[in-house]
């Protein structure tokens, strides 16, 4: 098992001496030496193992094994137009970034849309533009306090992300989408894509993070998303995961919330065979609220691993959150929500719920709602459920004519319906849609 | 009005020291420790044996530090008497025989042992220290064919029963203190009730450290054979010292097909002072087995005292159709630590968990729940229910639920409710503009709070636990 681990870090190593010979023209100093100190602590540090009690019911063990590397050069990356077209949203055609296995491609992002003043651009864009510094705070703000091997490795392979400013005051219209596309021209790729998003003061906007893939090559996907809500600010954050089957995929979103700010995030996960999403909200201020709610949706093969903190750090704020989970075949969903309150939150509001169905004998769940209160004035809740279809509602159905498949089907989207109904964006509702339906089908048929 | 704060809490009323002469072996703990303690008890070899096994390899094991939601100083285990006992003659025919001393002690705790005094309808084995002193009404139980006697006894007298089930549900390398338990354990209780018998009072076992320098390891055995049916309970007192004791227990229960066991515990040892200074650290492990098919173990725990309480009385559902309950108050105040909860491992067919549990948490004290429901793949059908909730007096304490659920079988149904909240100023004001005193409506809410842990308790422990209840809150609001 060591040996396992050393050879791994040595070649976590070699691609990462490679890397850094690729990008050192047009790379600042400050960025080289913040990924020497990340490959330094990811090697340290090493891949989470099923002893720590994060990583407790989630063994990375396939990743560890398997020999990714970083895409190759820019110059080799053969997306074309027609590719992507299925992976956009409509709503947001023309406000755009598109990054194809981890490298940013200008000619499928389309900025038309945004409004004056509203900066989103590609890393190496934003390092020499007008707001370096605050993306530089922003990266090396995160360097300082990745807690695992994970987001160590994400900065140590620093280089394609996504930056976002929307100015005070500057509501966006447009949703803003950031789509990460894999394709099976090259496999066994690492990409590492890096979200800075800063909403300031009294600004609004929605932001849709999409992971998808045409194929159905092994990659892997280990990203690194960071919010931070001014004032006031309203960010309606989507994130839709729909990598490939074969597909490895570990992301982080952390949001920082000022006062009497709003964020909404939901969270639709669909694709890859081990998937792990840990969320981080720290209510920053007074008076902030937010909404993490999610949809996981896995069958035989799939395993899909949730980790999210409320961190309530001040007093007056209020959290949401709901996730459901739909497990088919021979799959495993883990959910663990923590809510902290710090001593000074009084006033705090949480709300915590998680509820499962497994619809096959082989599926599992484990799920470990957590609450942590160190104020008196507070009122909090959390609640967990799993299980399966009620036997009196698919008998009411069949009562009323329907065929049992049909009742049992009706009932799984109608179980999912609350986190679909929640979606506002029409084309990311349709392709929800369409994958509960298709899945069901699906189990018509076989 | 800002009323809910903090202020004194009411004396400790079991603080005092039994001034009587022991036996007690010297400090430290060796594998010659092991070989004494289990020579002066007499011992068969298969005894010792058991004993030697799980010293060495409590040697190899780690203190579980890491996991609990509790802190503490390094225990020093080699500053600890592993044997103590009140000087008295060896073996003691009735109760008169007993060291009036001893006698004066329980009585002053509320346990007369004494023929006449004795508590009508339950029977009463108290362990002093390290040792069983009496138990009462054994020839009345005999008749029944129930068995109820100290470990050391049972050891001695029914050696088959005994070896048969002694480790079966804690295995002597289970976790750190049950392997340290099963390598010094001193004395217990020993229960067995033949099949189809119901037993005709409630047994109750009262454990008493007096040795300050002592740890308390007793071990307790429960077999209930099929279709019989017991209810036992279980008190615990220390006198004030400023010194930390160890206290290491462990429970076993069997319940076979068609058995039920009834399993309450009233836990008020030495709670420290409201500096945290001294206190028992209370480190058990409690587990029952449903073996038998409808079988059901239910434990009920009121949980008050204690410096450090890290305790987790479980069901294994092995047996179909098998129920295990698990009713929990747990009060902690000033700098008590509590992480306590259960665990339900459903392994047979159509098993059944109900787990209630509600934390008061006051002072500056820090109140864990933590629980696991897992439900294996062959249990089909299998339900659980979980509600905790918890409630905090005072900005400075903290409660923190902490529920693993594990689900590998899709007919399962489990479900989890937990919330936070503290007294309400309208509950408070509502009650006291009916002439009710604010302390009484405290202790009214808190009772009405624990009122589903509350109605499990046998009647006579119910009354204790609310008046503790209310003792220990007793100006805690003002």
């Amino acid at each position: 098992m060591m040996s396992q681990a050393t050879k791994e870090k040595s070649q976590y190593r070699s691609a990462f001496e490679e890397f850094a010979k690729q990008i050192a023209q047009g790379e600042p100093l400050w960025a080289a030496r913040l990924r020497e100190g990340a490959m330094d602590r990811f090697e340290a540090k090493g891949f989470p193992t099923t002893d720590l009690e994060d990583w407790k019911y989630t063994n990375v063990a396939p990743i560890v094994r398997a020999a990714f590397r970083p895409a190759s050069n820019k110059a080799g990356s053969p997306a074309q137009p027609e590719m992507i077209d299925p992976s956009i949203y409509t709503e947001a055609a023309r406000s755009r970034l598109v990054f194809v296995n981890g490298v940013y491609s200008p000619e499928l992002s389309s900025l038309e849309a945004l409004p004056a003043g509203v900066v989103l651009a590609d890393f190496a864009t934003a390092f020499t533009g007008e707001h370096a510094d605050l993306l530089r705070e922003s990266v090396e703000q995160n360097a300082a306090h990745d807690e695992d091997a994970f987001a160590a490795l994400n900065t140590a392979f620093l280089r394609d992300g996504a930056f976002l400013l929307i100015p005070k005051g500057v509501s966006v219209e447009a949703p803003i989408l950031l789509l990460f596309i894999s394709t099976s021209a090259d496999p066994d790729v690492l990409s590492s894509p890096r979200v800075v998003v800063v909403a300031e003061r009294d600004s609004a906007a929605t932001i849709i993070e999409s992971y998808s893939a045409s194929g159905d090559a092994v990659y892997f996907t280990n990203a690194v998303v960071d919010i931070s809500l001014g004032d006031n600010a309203r960010v309606t954050h989507y994130k839709v995961q729909d990598e490939s089957l074969r597909a490895f995929h570990v992301a982080s979103t952390r949001a920082e919330l000022g006062r009497g700010s709003a964020y909404n995030l939901t969270t639709i996960t669909l694709g890859a065979q081990l998937s792990r999403h840990g969320i981080e909200v720290l209510f920053e201020q007074e008076g902030a609220e937010c909404w993490v709610d999610g949809l996981y949706m896995v069958g035989t093969g799939q395993h899909a691993d949730t980790h999210s903190l409320i961190d309530h750090r001040k007093a007056h704020c209020t959290s949401h959150q709901n996730y459901k989970g739909i497990l088919d075949g021979k799959s495993r969903a883990v959910f663990n929500g923590r809510v902290f309150v710090h001593r000074d939150a009084q006033q705090t509001d949480a709300m915590q719920s998680n509820k499962n169905l497994l619809l096959s004998t082989e599926a599992r769940v484990d799920t470990k709602p957590q609450l942590e209160i160190y104020a008196d004035d507070v009122k909090c809740a959390h609640g967990a459920t799993v299980g399966q279809l009620e036997e009196e509602e698919l008998f009411y159905l069949a009562s009323r004519g329907l065929h049992a498949n049909l009742a049992r089907n009706l009932l799984t989207y109608g179980f999912a319906e609350e986190i679909v109904d929640k979606i506002k964006i029409g084309s990311i509702k349709a392709q929800l849609d369409e994958a509960i339906l298709n899945r069901l089908h699906a189990r018509l048929e076989a | 009005m800002s009323t809910i704060e903090l202020l004194a809490n009411q004396e400790y009323k079991y603080g005092f020291v039994t001034d009587i002469e022991s036996d007690a072996i010297p400090k430290g703990l060796t594998e010659d420790t092991v070989r004494l303690i289990s020579s002066k008890k007499d011992e068969p070899e298969w005894m010792l044996e058991f004993r030697l096994k799980a010293y060495r390899h409590w040697l190899t094991m780690r203190e579980p530090k890491h996991w609990p939601n509790i802190t503490y100083p390094e225990i020093n285990y080699q500053d600890v008497v592993y044997y103590s006992a009140p000087k008295q003659k060896a073996t003691k025919a009735s109760l008169d025989e007993v060291d009036p001393e001893l006698l004066r002690t329980f009585e002053k705790l509320g346990i007369p042992l004494t023929e006449q005094k004795q508590l009508a309808g339950v029977a009463v084995d108290a362990v002093f220290d390290s040792v069983s002193v009496a138990t009462t009404y054994k020839e009345k139980l005999k008749k029944y064919g129930v068995i109820f006697c100290s470990f050391s006894e049972a050891v001695r007298e029914y050696p088959e029963i005994v070896k048969k089930y002694l480790g079966s549900v804690v295995p002597t390398n289970d976790n750190y203190f049950a392997a340290l338990n099963s390598a010094v354990f001193t004395d217990g209780s020993f229960v067995f009730i033949p099949k189809g018998v119901r037993c005709p009072m409630d047994l109750s076992t009262y454990f008493r450290i007096n040795n300050q320098e002592s740890g308390q390891f007793e071990r307790t055995l429960i077999v209930a054979e099929e279709g019989s049916h017991v209810s036992y309970l279980e008190g615990c007192t220390a006198p004030k010292f400023d010194k930390n004791q160890l206290h290491a227990a462990v429970v076993e229960l069997i319940a076979l097909d068609d058995a039920e066991i009834k399993y309450s515990t009233v836990q008020n040892w030495y709670a420290g002072d409201e500096e945290g200074k001294g206190g028992i650290y209370n480190f058990v492990t409690k587990r029952g087995k449903c073996a038998g098919r409808n079988s059901k173990i239910s434990w009920t725990q009121v949980e008050t005292g204690s410096a450090i309480t890290w305790k987790y009385p479980s069901c294994i559902l092995l047996g179909e159709n098998s129920v295990g309950e698990f009713y929990s108050v747990a009060l902690t105040n000033h700098a008590q630590q509590a992480d306590t909860g259960t665990k339900m491992i459903h392994i047979g067919k159509n098993t059944r968990s109900t787990i209630i549990s509600k934390g008061i948490s006051a002072g500056k004290s820090r109140n864990s729940y933590r629980g696991l429901v897992k439900v294996l793949a062959g249990a089909e059908g299998a339900r659980n229910y979980t509600q905790c909730d918890s409630m905090l007096i005072g900005s400075k304490s903290g409660a923190n639920t902490f529920p693993y659920i594990e689900v590998m079988n899709n007919t399962a149904r489990v479900e989890h409710e937990a919330t936070t909240s503290r007294i309400s100023e309208e509950q408070l004001f509502y009650l006291q503009q009916r002439g009710i005193s604010q302390e009484d409506a405290v202790s009214l809410i808190i009772n009405g709070f624990c009122k589903e842990v509350f109605r499990e308790l046998p009647m006579e422990f119910a009354v204790e636990a609310q008046r503790l209840l209310g003792m220990k809150l007793e100006n805690s609001v003002g």
